[in-house]
């Protein structure tokens, strides 16, 4: 068997939600413990390093906001990708993974406007402004409630399935606004220090405990992603089951009155 | 010090909601496998349950 015969056989393996629900539950004690164990070392890490020569403290928010942040816009590539294997391939997964990835992007959106503003407030001196950046992260925000709304508007699970990958697909374009709102505008949020094309502008005092801690995050989404994707394919086992039964009931129904 | 607030708070409602969407998804998790138990102890088996059965 060629290499890419071998790839996409072990791919349709994965597509078989059977065979995935095994995957997820034997990996999911080790990605649920690493991301602590992560988070415990990131976190600590944080609270250990030196505080801002002008920030003072509240440069510790940092070490939250800004994965959040990562995350929401992380969480959002990875629905468009999932859209994109509902739209193309029909995976069966895709779709899974996209409905079940939208609440928890939903909540580190969330988190990273909260935990924005709050910093905003001693730093700028106030908690919101509508400039480019926390606006077009406010629109993501709004993005996925959507989403969340329509992946459950519809009885019709496979019609449900290529609106919200559509919807899904259209908005991605506010990803790359976001990445380069604070380079394309004035804006009071500054400008990217991290993914920067002449490297970080972060003392790496700083820097390593975000890098770990946005690991630990990731690794923290990665996990509630499984679990959620692990729910939502029991419930689709459960509403087919249901539909079975009551066909079945309906059935014996139709028989005994006939004879 | 009193910059000390605003840390608190940011950490707090991030551990609330990440806690909170966690507690949801394993609860979650919970009832879809019960109502799964259910149903197999009421005798309904998926279609491809039966296949790999009779397999």
């Amino acid at each position: 068997m060629s290499e890419t015969a071998n790839l996409t056989a072990r791919l349709t393996a994965l597509a078989n939600p059977t065979r995935f629900l095994a995957l997820a539950g034997s990996l999911l004690p080790w990605l649920g413990g690493a991301a602590v164990l992560v988070l415990v070392v990131g976190l600590g890490m944080a609270f250990a390093a030196p505080e801002d020569y002008q920030q003072g403290i509240t440069v510790r928010i940092m070490y939250i906001h800004v994965p959040f942040a990562w995350l929401a816009m992380f969480c959002y590539t990875l629905m468009a990708a999932s859209a994109l294997g509902t739209l193309v391939w029909r995976h069966p997964l895709a779709d899974v993974a996209l409905k079940a990835a939208a609440p928890i992007g939903a909540v580190f959106t969330a988190l990273a406007l909260v935990t924005g503003s709050i910093w905003g407030k001693p730093m700028w001196g106030t908690w919101w402004v509508w400039d480019a950046r926390l606006t077009s992260v406010f629109v993501l925000f709004l993005m996925y409630l959507g989403i969340i709304a329509l992946t459950r508007a519809l009885d019709d699970q496979s019609r449900a399935a290529r609106a919200a990958a559509i919807l899904t697909l259209v908005g991605f374009i506010n990803i790359p606004i976001i990445k380069f709102s604070v380079d394309w505008w004035n804006t009071l949020h500054q400008p990217a220090s991290v993914f920067r094309l002449d490297g970080p502008t972060i003392h790496p005092s700083l820097l390593w405990p975000l890098l770990i801690s946005a690991v630990g995050f990731t690794l923290l989404f990665l996990a509630l992603h499984l679990m959620a994707m692990r729910a939502e394919i029991w419930r689709r086992r459960v509403s087919a089951m249901r539909r079975m039964s009551a066909r079945a009931a309906e059935g014996k129904l139709a028989e005994g009155r006939a004879s | 010090m009193m910059h000390m607030a605003y840390v608190v708070a940011a950490y707090a409602i991030s551990a609330f909601a990440i806690g909170g969407l966690a507690a949801w998804i394993l609860l979650d998790q919970k009832a879809q496998k019960r109502a799964l138990r259910e149903l197999e102890e009421r005798g309904v088996r998926r279609r491809s349950a039966r296949t790999e059965a009779a397999g």
